[in-house]
């Protein structure tokens, strides 16, 4: 854990330089230093580079980092309660119900300033959390949540959702609708301090309290049945897990849009180095996730500098054919 | 729970042979349970006003044909399945109201497959063995770390099952004999009085049949564990249990000692189709065979 930490600051360093404007590691470090010193960001200290470097690059690098963290870190825990190496965030439906939210808001003129701490997460929040209510209905019989019937739920909502999304955008003035659509396709915007401390306790919060069932969600792949024999009270767990899975994707999915196959790639990687365990692999896999979208949204950002690809682009091109190859060659070890 | 290593080494033989001969394991009342609600004018029972005793220390064998509710009892047994009603007591303890996590430390359930589609080893899922007895007072409760002493039981227990070689190799890459021992260890990790195990034999080849016969055997014989185990195959049933319960839709057909319950018309009652009763010559207990083909004049038409 110590190196993936140590590796992941190095990242941090290393991606900072990058840019529609390259800034060395020298001048990097001297910006640090100035701002460490001054305790300030402000362009008086530290000039016009060291603003784009800290109120620009900085801030969505860290936004990055967390974002990534949670979309793995959900991957990881719904894989373990489906059962099923392929399940993403996306999966249950949680994260175009959270979009859906979104995308009202912006058309109802709700949100006044585009991806800032404004209302949006919060019609986020209640979109993942209303999908998560309808999936749970259609999916529970008999008190118990059928994990066929869930994941059967969650595609059924997504369709479902995602017309309703485009339908939205349909109506739009031209010029939102261009802005929500990049927003859609996963983008990352440099966010002010404020808001991404907000957002960091609140989505490292929600990890923690994952992390806490981490043990629990090892015996569960035994599978159900198994697990009630060793003592889990496995609805209770599985009510908590998905909860709180929905939760941070609707706050993800409010300020990134849908970033896809992070969740899918990034613990299967660290299940291959580390093993299977979640007490490591959840953890792990946040750190790692966090640095995976840190170097795809660095490359989004220079691949047509001074244009950007939306990184959900580049993560749904890198992950996309794992997927693929996933399913034609190792679909034995899972079907 | 906390446990003291007088009390860790005696885990695995707390019902001695000599104490468990009146003690009964089991005390099932008109147990009635189905999935699911009645329709059309059927009550759908899956099991249906069963009522027997387990005694502590015995292997019952649970038989009968496919669909007679023989997965479903033990299940309801292993608390998995909550029963429609009827009562059930584990060691006189109203197993109804024990919390699942009790019921886990007492009870350990093998079920039929187990297929793992993560690369846990063999250690790993040894040491899941271990989850009810985790102590659950502190907050890190859910990501707490194996102790000391759990350890040493899963190290004894992969000892006991001849595991001890494969600890660090991934479940997915285990052979189906050394699959079914891994979750006999796991279940033995948990330090139970009582083993359910459905089908534990089934599709293994002769050896591995024998190795898990011989587990089980040694489990009751030195540790005192009361076995529970469901089997479709009566003669190995017929060798390796005190008593055996056949069971035929659903309801009791029969409860005793091999040489009472494998008689030809019971098994013709039972199955619907003639059998050859005859001693093995090794045990004398009675075997099972199917008789010798004859084409049935006037039965099935022709082809």
């Amino acid at each position: 854990m110590v190196p993936l930490l140590l590796l992941s600051v190095a990242l941090v360093l290393i991606c900072l330089q990058f840019g529609t404007q390259w800034i060395g590691l020298g001048q990097v470090l001297d910006i640090v230093r100035t701002v460490v010193r001054e305790g300030s960001v402000e362009s008086e200290q530290i000039g016009t580079t060291g603003v784009i470097l800290m109120q620009v690059r900085l801030p969505r690098l860290l936004l990055g980092l967390l974002v990534g963290a949670c979309l793995a870190s959900v991957g990881v825990v719904l894989q373990a309660l489906l059962r099923n190496p392929l399940a993403d965030p996306y999966v249950l439906g949680v994260s175009s119900g959270a979009a859906l939210g979104v995308a009202l808001a912006i058309l109802l003129g709700i949100g006044s300033t585009f991806l800032a701490l404004s209302v949006l997460p919060l019609c986020g929040f209640f979109g993942g959390l209303l999908s998560l209510v309808v999936v749970y209905r259609m999916a529970v019989s008999y008190g118990r949540l059928p994990i066929h019937s869930l994941l059967l739920a969650g595609v059924i909502l997504n369709s479902i959702f995602s017309a309703l999304i485009m339908f939205i955008t349909s109506i739009m003035e031209p010029n939102r609708s261009a802005g929500t659509m990049t927003w859609l396709m996963g983008t990352l915007t440099a966010p002010s301090y404020p808001a991404l401390a907000i957002l960091a306790c609140y989505l490292l919060g929600g990890l923690f309290l994952l992390l806490q069932q981490a043990r629990r969600l090892n015996v569960l792949t035994l599978g159900e049945e198994s697990a009630r024999s060793l003592g889990i009270e496995t609805e209770q767990v599985k009510r908590r897990v998905y909860l709180l899975s929905a939760l941070i994707t609707g706050a993800v999915v409010s300020v990134s849009g849908m970033i896809g196959f992070v969740g899918m790639v990034i613990p299967h990687a660290v299940r291959l180095m580390l093993g299977a365990d979640h007490r490591l692999l959840l953890p792990a896999s946040a750190l790692a996730g966090g640095m995976y979208l840190m170097i795809a949204d660095t490359a989004a950002r220079t691949l047509l500098s001074p244009a950007e690809v939306p990184v959900g682009i580049i993560t749904a091109l890198a992950g996309g054919p794992f997927f693929i190859y996933l399913l034609m060659w190792k679909k034995d070890r899972f079907a | 729970m906390s446990l003291s290593p007088a009390h860790t080494q005696s885990m695995l033989d707390q019902a001695g042979p000599g104490a468990s001969a009146s003690r009964k394991a089991y005390e099932v009342q008109t147990l009635r349970f189905r999935y699911q609600p009645p329709s059309r004018g059927e009550a759908n029972w899956v099991l249906d006003g069963l009522t027997f005793n387990v005694q502590a220390g015995e292997i019952l064998g649970i038989v009968g044909p496919n669909g007679s509710g023989k997965t479903s009892l033990l299940k309801l047994l292993a608390k998995v399945l909550r029963p429609h009603d009827g009562g059930m007591a584990l060691f006189g303890r109203d197993l109804g109201l024990m919390p699942q996590v009790e019921v886990a430390r007492t009870v350990a359930f093998v079920p039929q497959e187990s297929p793992q589609v993560f690369s846990f080893t063999v250690m790993e899922t040894v040491l899941m063995g271990r989850y009810p007895h985790h102590r659950r007072a502190t907050w890190s409760a859910g990501f707490g770390w194996e102790s000391a002493e759990d350890l040493s039981i899963a190290d004894q227990v992969m000892q006991y099952t001849d595991l001890t070689h494969l600890a660090g190799r991934s479940v997915m890459d285990l052979s189906g004999g050394e699959r079914q021992r891994c979750m006999i260890a796991r279940a033995l990790a948990q330090a139970p009085q009582v083993l359910l195990l459905d089908e534990p034999t089934a599709f293994l080849d002769l050896q591995h049949q024998m190795e898990i016969c011989a587990i089980v055997r040694r489990l009751k014989d030195e540790r005192g564990l009361t076995v529970v185990l469901v089997s479709h195959d009566l003669n190995l049933a017929s060798q390796y249990c005190d008593r055996i319960l056949m069971l035929k839709a659903g309801a009791l057909f029969r409860l005793g000692t091999p040489h009472d319950v494998m008689d030809a018309d019971v098994l013709k009652a039972v199955y619907g189709c003639d059998v050859l009763i005859d001693r093995h010559p090794d045990s004398g207990v009675p075997r099972v065979t199917l008789p010798q083909y004859r084409a049935a004049k006037n039965v099935g038409g022709r082809l």
